[in-house]
């Protein structure tokens, strides 16, 4: 009796410090993902110009980069690239994903793997191909290359996400659509859009965040005059890091996870509050 | 102006190697409630479709009001389908999915809003109109899907085991209230379900389907009392078949030998030939117990199991060794009924017509 119980704290202690273990090492995996980000965020009010010391709180370093017209170029040329490039996507991928996940063609598996190919393949090889191709049809390198570059692979992004939607989109509305006299458009307009919008939003949103990011494929399709931020960023950073770039960075790193978030948002069940019609 | 309501020629649907629906041919009369009776797979769901126009015939021309529909897309059609999960739409309120089908026959906003109105109130769901489909329980939901086919005033409305989801006390209770509304507004109901007893309650016809195959239409009570064969009268309600060989057929009567033991006297129903094998069906409650041989012919056997049940207890009596039928007596009398005991020898007999000679 007595042993027993004995051996049943042992095992309860053991417990403890095995849980114990556990949250330690998740506190580091997350120390090691983030303390990178939350040390950068710090030094980008850091009013010494020397990452190596502290010299007190400042907002200075994001003042000037308002003033900063290099940044401003950019900026501007970035949300062009971005805009456009989501607009194009998103409409393409949705399409692509109705398509696919309403018609049984010959061939339709393979299409599938090559939907998700763009995702796989590494960013390095479709940043060789693409200035090749743009070579060969002789085009001209600039914000439109940079532009159809970013639809090529958010175009997959967009179709993978909406599929997911869906999938758990049930076909009898639109059967019961077209029993209440609604035609193909209309059925589409207001039953299908409506349901899988959340989906769709959410695949813009990624598109957006990757193509405002995007840094790889960007820099070899650029051109001159075409710098979007992470290619002003890596360009001011071969002078050397300076708090400007960590708050541009910090900025940045906002602007991303807000828009993850939401897209993230939009795609779990949240999304179906949500009224559009 | 036709006078059936729908007309189904010779309809097949194939699906692949799969054939849904068999060369079914049905006429269905104007403000009539008609039933699609059969077990799960037989194609009733499909023969619905094609009549909505969501399935295309692979043979065979559907007829609505008399015009053939060929490939009549469904929003082109005069019927409205109360679909088997409902299938309201989840992003509007209650009124916006009741007014639905007019708005896309740009009726006028004020008159949509009267008749949305009058819908909700006439399958009793009156001051929901801004709920949503998931805030509502399963029986109203059934309701917002019969108000949002209603309101239209189809010539037709089909309905696919509408009442399936709901538990059985509001399922008995939604059964007389559909077929209260049917009559009341007269339109031609075409209800699919797989429950016999509701098919027999509800319709003015039926139609038995199996595998594909319409075996037998008619009312309630042909079905019942006159099964065309014997899947038909298995399906519907309980029959005892007993298998035998015809030995004597002569005009008005034949007579089967059961397990080359029992002679058994029927009515003749079309050329039997001495020689051939039939079986003759007999429902449990068409079947009299005696103490003592009610005609020389009787044929008797031994009570081998009784069980009370309420309003009727049954018996299950041994005639040969091969041989249980079951029996069904109404507990008409007060006080302990059981008048034949476990062991004990009883006489059978039953009125002339009770018994079917079935061929097939
Ligand atoms: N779209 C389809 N594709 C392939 N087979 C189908 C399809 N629809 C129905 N079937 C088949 O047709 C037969 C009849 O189905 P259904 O009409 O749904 O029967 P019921 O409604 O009587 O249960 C079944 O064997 C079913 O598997
Ligand atoms: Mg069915």
């Amino acid at each position: 009796m007595k042993g027993r119980t004995a051996k049943a704290q042992g095992a309860r202690r053991r417990g403890r410090w095995l849980n114990r273990l556990l949250t330690l090492h998740g506190i580091a995996g997350y120390l090691f993902l983030y303390a990178p980000i939350v040390i950068l965020v710090i030094f980008s009010f850091n009013a010494s110009r020397f990452m190596a010391s502290w010299g007190g709180f400042t907002l200075a370093w994001y003042g000037k980069l308002l003033g900063n017209e290099l940044i401003g170029a950019a900026l501007k040329n970035s949300i062009i690239v971005a805009g456009t490039a989501t607009l194009v996507s998103t409409i393409f991928g949705t399409m692509v994903a109705l398509a696919m996940s309403r018609y049984n063609f010959w061939g339709k598996l393979a299409f599938d793997a090559l939907l998700y190919l763009p995702i796989i393949i590494p960013d390095i090889a479709m940043a060789v191909m693409l200035p090749l191709f743009f070579v060969l049809s002789r085009t001209q390198l600039g914000l439109p290359t940079i532009i159809i570059s970013h639809i090529a692979f958010n175009i997959s992004f967009v179709a993978v996400v909406v599929r997911a939607r869906l999938a758990y989109f049930d076909v009898t509305l639109e059967e019961a659509a077209q029993d209440l006299y609604a035609n193909e458009w209309q059925t589409f307009r207001r039953v299908t859009l409506p349901l899988i919008m959340p989906g769709i939003l959410g695949g813009a949103l990624l598109a957006f965040t990757l193509s405002l990011d995007d840094f790889v494929i960007t820099f070899f399709t650029a051109g001159v005059g075409s710098t979007t931020l992470p290619l002003r960023i890596y360009s001011m950073i071969k002078l050397g890091i300076t708090p400007e770039i960590n708050a541009l960075s910090s900025l940045m790193l906002i602007a991303s996870m807000t828009l993850v978030l939401l897209s993230l948002f939009l795609q779990k069940g949240g999304g179906g509050k949500i009224e559009i019609v | 102006m036709s006078e059936y309501a729908v007309e189904l020629e010779e309809v097949s649907k194939h699906f692949g190697p799969v054939v849904a629906v068999d060369r079914v041919s049905l006429t269905i009369r104007d403000g009539e409630f008609f039933s699609l009776l059969g077990p799960s797979g037989c194609g009733k769901t499909t023969t619905l479709r094609l009549i909505a126009g969501f399935e295309i015939p692979t043979e065979g021309t559907v007829y609505i009001e008399g015009k053939p529909q060929g490939e009549t897309p469904p929003y082109r059609r005069p019927v409205n389908t109360v679909f088997q999960n409902y299938a309201l739409f989840p992003h509007m309120t209650v009124y916006q999915n009741v007014a639905f089908g007019l708005e896309m026959r740009k009726v006028p906003k004020r008159e949509i809003r009267q008749r949305v109105l009058e819908a909700l109130e006439m399958v009793r769901l009156p001051g929901m109109e801004d709920r949503r489909p998931n805030q509502l329980s399963g029986g109203q939901q059934q309701r917002v899907a019969l108000a949002r086919a209603l309101v239209n005033r189809p010539k037709v409305l089909l309905l696919d085991e509408p009442l399936g989801a709901l538990d059985l006390k509001l399922r008995k209770a939604m059964q007389l209230e559909l077929k209260a509304l049917q009559h009341r507004v007269g339109i031609t109901f075409i209800y699919v379900t797989h429950d016999q007893e509701e098919a027999l309650t509800m319709s003015d016809r039926i139609a038995v389907m199996n595998e594909g195959r319409v075996l037998q239409v008619g009312t309630p009570q042909e079905i019942y009392e006159r099964p065309a064969n014997r899947f038909v009268a298995d399906f519907i309600g309980e029959t005892n078949f007993l298998p035998g060989q015809v030995v004597e057929a002569t005009g008005e009567q034949v007579v089967v030998l059961v397990d080359g033991q029992m002679p058994i006297r029927v009515p003749a129903v079309e050329a039997v030939t001495t020689g051939r094998w039939v079986t003759i069906a007999v429902r449990p409650e068409k079947i009299a117990l005696h103490a003592q041989p009610p005609d020389p012919q009787a044929i008797s056997g031994e009570v081998e199991e009784v069980i009370y049940g309420g309003t009727d207890t049954r018996y299950q009596v041994r005639l040969t060794p091969e041989t249980v039928i079951t029996v069904r007596q109404q507990n008409a009398q007060v006080g302990e009924a059981v008048v034949f005991p476990v062991g004990s020898r009883v006489y059978l007999s039953w009125p002339p017509e009770a018994a079917r000679l079935l061929t097939e």
